[in-house]
C-alpha cells in the first residue's frame, strides 16, 4: 500500500502498490481521484470530468 | 500472446480484461493514454504487442489510438474505421439503412426550420439525440415543436463538436426495455434486456435494471449481420422491440462496457474475448 495525499482535503489516501494510472478512487471528503504516474511515482489528482465524447 | 490494452479511465472491464488475459498466461501491457505519445521519426516503444485492445472512455482518445496502432502495424480491437461507423450515429444509420437492416424511422437536418418540418412529418412525441456520446446523455423525447425548440437551443450552447446536425427519430412504442447484444468476433453469444419502468430511456447508466437475454436465432443473424456491415470484432448492439416490425436496430458501440452483462448472465465476456481473439491471430 502506498499512502498519498488528497489534492482536495489533504486528507490521506491509500492505494495498492500494483494500482495502474486511471483508476478511480472515491475519496472520503466526496472527491474523485484519479492515480496516475508522477515520474516513476503514483500519485493522485481530480479525475477528469465526463467529456461531451465520453461513454460506451 | 502480448495484449496491449489501451485505455484511459480503468474501469471494471479494463481491470476484469487485464485478470483474466493474465488467468489465461497470456501477457498484458497496459497503455494508459494519458502518459502515451507518438512521433513519426523515432521507433517505437512498445514493441512485440501481438493486439491492441481499444479500451478508451472518450471516442477521441478511442479513434486516435486506433488510427495510431494500425498505422504501426499491429490488429487493433476494434479498429479505428469500426469507430468511426459506430461513434458517429449519422453515419451508423446510414450504414444500417443503406444495407435494408431495420431501424427506427430516422431524420437528419441542418437548420432549424428543417429540424421543424422534418419533426413534424415524423410525428410527436419524437426523440433528439446528438450525433456522438452516449449513456443516454442529451437523448430528450419531444412532445411538441416548443420543446423541440428548447431542446435545439440547448444543444446550441454545449461544447459538442457537431452541435449544428440534429437527429431526429420516431419515439418506439417499444416496452419497457431495450436489448443490447454482444458481438464478439463471429459470434453474438451474450446480451441483456435493460428494463427501465421509470425512465423510457433504457440505458443502465441512468438505472435501467439488467436482465438475462435469450438471444433467438432473429436476432443473432441481425447481429452477425450488423457487424458485417459496421466491421470491428466486439461490439455492443442496442436494439428495441417494435410491436409491430419486430426489431430494429438504435445504436452499436465500439467499446462496450459489460460489467452488468457479465453478472446476470454468469457469462466471462473478458475471457470469451480474449480467447477469440487468440484464435484470430492465430490465423
Ligand atoms: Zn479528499
Amino acid at each position: 500500500m502506498v499512502t498519498l495525499k488528497c489534492p482536495v482535503c489533504g486528507g490521506q489516501v491509500t492505494v495498492e502498490d500494483d494500482a495502474l494510472p486511471g483508476e478511480i478512487i472515491e475519496h472520503d471528503c466526496g472527491a474523485q481521484l484519479e492515480v496516475y504516474n508522477d515520474n516513476g511515482r503514483l500519485a493522485v489528482r481530480l479525475a477528469e470530468q465526463v467529456g461531451e465524447d465520453w461513454g460506451e | 500472446m502480448i495484449l496491449g490494452v489501451t485505455y484511459d479511465l480503468l474501469r471494471w472491464e479494463e481491470k476484469n480484461l487485464i485478470q483474466e488475459a493474465n488467468k489465461l498466461g497470456h501477457k498484458v501491457v497496459p497503455i494508459y493514454t494519458k502518459d502515451f505519445y507518438y512521433i513519426s521519426s523515432e521507433d517505437f516503444q512498445i514493441q512485440g504487442l501481438d493486439v491492441v485492445l481499444q479500451r478508451n472512455t472518450s471516442h477521441q482518445r478511442a479513434l486516435s489510438t486506433s488510427a495510431i496502432f494500425e498505422g504501426l502495424g499491429y490488429k487493433v480491437v476494434n479498429d479505428s474505421r469500426t469507430l468511426v461507423n459506430c461513434e458517429n450515429k449519422l453515419i451508423t444509420t446510414m450504414l444500417l439503412s443503406s444495407h435494408d437492416i431495420p431501424i427506427p424511422k430516422t431524420g437528419f437536418a441542418f437548420s432549424k426550420e428543417k429540424s421543424i418540418e422534418l419533426a413534424n412529418k415524423l410525428g410527436y412525441p419524437s426523440v433528439i439525440k446528438p450525433i456522438e456520446g452516449s449513456w443516454g446523455r442529451m437523448v430528450a423525447k419531444v412532445t411538441d415543436e416548443d420543446t423541440l425548440r428548447s431542446f435545439m437551443e440547448y444543444q446550441d450552447f454545449t461544447t459538442l463538436s457537431a452541435k449544428y446536425i440534429y437527429y431526429i427519430q420516431e419515439f418506439v412504442k417499444k416496452p419497457d426495455r431495450d436489448i443490447r447484444i454482444f458481438v464478439i468476433g463471429d459470434e453474438a453469444p451474450v446480451g441483456i434486456y435493460r428494463v427501465n419502468s421509470k425512465n423510457w430511456r433504457t440505458n443502465t447508466a441512468l438505472g435501467a435494471i439488467a436482465e438475462p437475454l435469450k438471444i433467438d436465432e432473429e436476432l443473432q443473424d441481425l447481429a452477425l449481420k450488423v457487424k458485417d456491415i459496421i466491421g470491428g470484432f466486439f461490439l455492443g448492439i442496442d436494439v428495441f422491440e417494435d410491436p409491430e416490425r419486430g426489431y430494429l436496430v438504435d445504436e452499436v458501440n465500439g467499446v462496450p462496457e459489460y460489467k452488468n452483462t457479465v453478472r446476470v448472465n454468469q457469462f466471462n465476456v473478458s475471457s470469451y474475448l480474449i480467447k477469440k481473439i487468440e484464435e484470430w491471430i492465430r490465423k
